[in-house]
């Protein structure tokens, strides 16, 4: 299997995919059910899902278990199962992308705040290693550690992915736009803060994910290549930002709006794209061919 | 120092998040007094607990929640502060025990059924809690049998749901008609990543902000009305 960086070179821009949540839910997950729990009990749904995306073209695709650190499978009395729920994660994406398409490890943040002592530094570590350790070992090519709010923590997640595996680690934070009109994480963190700490503890690839539609990602990776021209830049954007559509909370833009803007975030500095909230494999599709004639 | 200087630098000390002497931050007031030990001085100079709360640690609380809203501090700047009050107020317990000082009201606050995300409740509840109100923390995962319980406890209470996710939103509306067939009149402010004031007036909310402070803003003028009223 290839990586990521040599599918770059080869390719120029690749495409990641899109949302899984949503997807789940409409499969049938209550939504006090754990995502992740289905990895043991409905793989087949997550398979469809992993499928969807690799038949929509995407070159590479993650993993269900965003919410795989055990911190986040306590409340639902999977901690012990962490291994188990995030290697089964990984067989089922690795079994949709077959041999060309890559499979990217989620993890996602653990919902406890470093500085406020909800946990230490070697808790987060021997947490995101045991995570890191099933999906390497269920067949993973990357690490993507995403949604990354606080420094530390991101930085946490990158040792232990390194302490395990020489597979490139890609990791992605939120930024949001403050009244003052910064991008910050909710943590406080700019995005150039981000690209030092990444690019010094040796991420491959980093970037930006959730928290804003493809506008608000232009100006952040505007910021990125500011600070650094050379690492690849990833990006999920969410479908907009959400609005009421007959009572639910929904992301409003469509796979011809998305993909109209994935121009200008390429030329912004953006090397692969995919998206987050409320986007679908025809989102993904589009954004493909958006890519192709770019 | 003087009475009046402790209850500037007690407001310093929540705003900026100075617990206590060993709290490590802010760098610049390492191995400082912090709120707990200027609070004991305080009592011990026979300070009235109401200009404590009300002189030094509701201005506190306000000046770093103003700059949260400004974009200028962020979710570990809130925490922090609200760690360095409580410190405070713990030593003030006594005081609202035994009734000999009111808190403003009581604000219940929960994040909804099927959702274990707490940072923003927890965000709010400083907030609120630093405004000079009791806030009672029924946690994540509340259903509406755990609003109308703790509404039972304190039937004066306003209440407020949190929600992170766009699928656990929805138990929003559940919620409020429940403790709406309950409490007709109940205030119930809703927030959140998803929500919007178009969701809020759908579902028959009384108030909908994404901003901590303004759902301070918004129990505090509920105070003013009925004493008007």
């Amino acid at each position: 299997m290839t990586t990521i960086s040599e599918k770059l070179k080869e390719k120029g821009t690749l495409v990641s995919d899109g949302a899984w949540g949503t997807f789940i839910h409409q499969k049938g997950l209550r939504s006090d059910e754990c995502p992740e729990s289905w990895n043991l009990t409905r793989p087949d749904d997550i398979y469809d899902v992993a499928l969807s995306y690799v038949n929509a073209g995407a070159d590479m695709i993650l993993t269900n278990s965003f919410g795989g650190s055990p911190f986040k499978l306590e409340p639902y009395g999977l901690k012990e199962k962490t291994y188990k729920v995030n290697k089964a994660a990984a067989e089922i994406s690795k079994r949709a992308a077959g041999e060309d398409v890559l499979v990217l490890g989620s993890v996602g943040p653990t919902g406890k705040i470093l500085m406020m002592g909800e946990i230490t530094k070697q808790e987060l570590f021997d947490g995101f290693a045991e995570q890191i350790r099933g999906l390497v070992e269920g067949g993973a090519d990357a690490i993507l550690i995403e949604t990354m709010s606080d420094l530390d923590e991101a930085r946490t997640a990158i040792r232990a992915a390194k302490s395990l595996t020489d597979k490139e680690v890609l990791c992605t934070f939120t930024f949001n736009l403050t009244p003052a009109g910064e991008y910050r994480t909710m943590m406080g963190t700019t995005p150039a803060e981000t690209v030092e700490m990444l690019v010094q503890e040796g991420a491959d690839v980093l970037g930006a994910n959730c928290g804003n539609g493809t506008a608000g990602m232009i100006e952040i990776v505007k910021q990125i290549r500011e600070i650094n021209s050379q690492i690849p830049v990833l990006v999920h954007a969410n479908a907009g930002m959400p609005v009421l559509r007959e009572g639910l909370s929904v992301f409003p833009e469509t796979p011809d709006q998305m993909s109209a803007q994935i121009g200008e975030l390429i030329d912004a500095g953006a090397d692969i794209v995919g998206g987050c909230c409320g986007t679908t494999p025809e989102h993904i599709s589009r954004i493909i061919q958006a890519v192709r004639k770019n | 120092m003087q009475k009046n200087e402790l209850l500037a630098h007690l407001s310093v000390c929540v705003e900026k998040g100075k617990a206590d002497k060993a709290t490590p931050t802010p760098p610049e007031m390492k191995d400082q007094e912090g709120a707990q030990e200027i609070t004991a001085q305080l009592i011990e100079m026979d300070v009235a607990p109401e200009e404590i709360l009300n002189g030094a640690l509701i201005p506190g609380m306000k000046r770093i929640g103003d700059l949260y809203g400004e974009g200028k501090a962020f979710v570990p700047h809130l925490l922090l502060a609200a760690r360095a009050m409580n410190a405070a107020l713990l030593l003030l317990k006594p005081y609202f025990d035994s009734g000999a000082m009111e808190r403003k009201g009581t604000f219940i606050i929960g994040t909804v059924q099927g959702d274990l995300h707490d940072i923003g409740k927890n965000l709010v509840k400083a907030i609120v809690e630093g405004s000079g109100w009791e806030v009672i923390d029924l946690g994540t995962d509340v259903s509406a049998q755990g609003f109308i319980k703790a509404i039972e406890d304190h039937p004066n209470a306003h209440v407020g749901l949190s929600a992170l996710i766009t699928t656990t939103m929805v138990h929003m509306e559940q919620i409020v008609q429940s403790i709406r067939e309950k409490y007709p009149d109940k205030k119930i402010l809703i927030g959140g990543a998803p929500v919007t004031q178009e969701y809020c007036d759908k579902i028959g909310a009384d108030f909908f902000s994404l901003r901590p402070q303004e759902a301070a803003e918004y129990l505090n003028s509920l105070v003013s009305s009925t004493h008007q009223a």
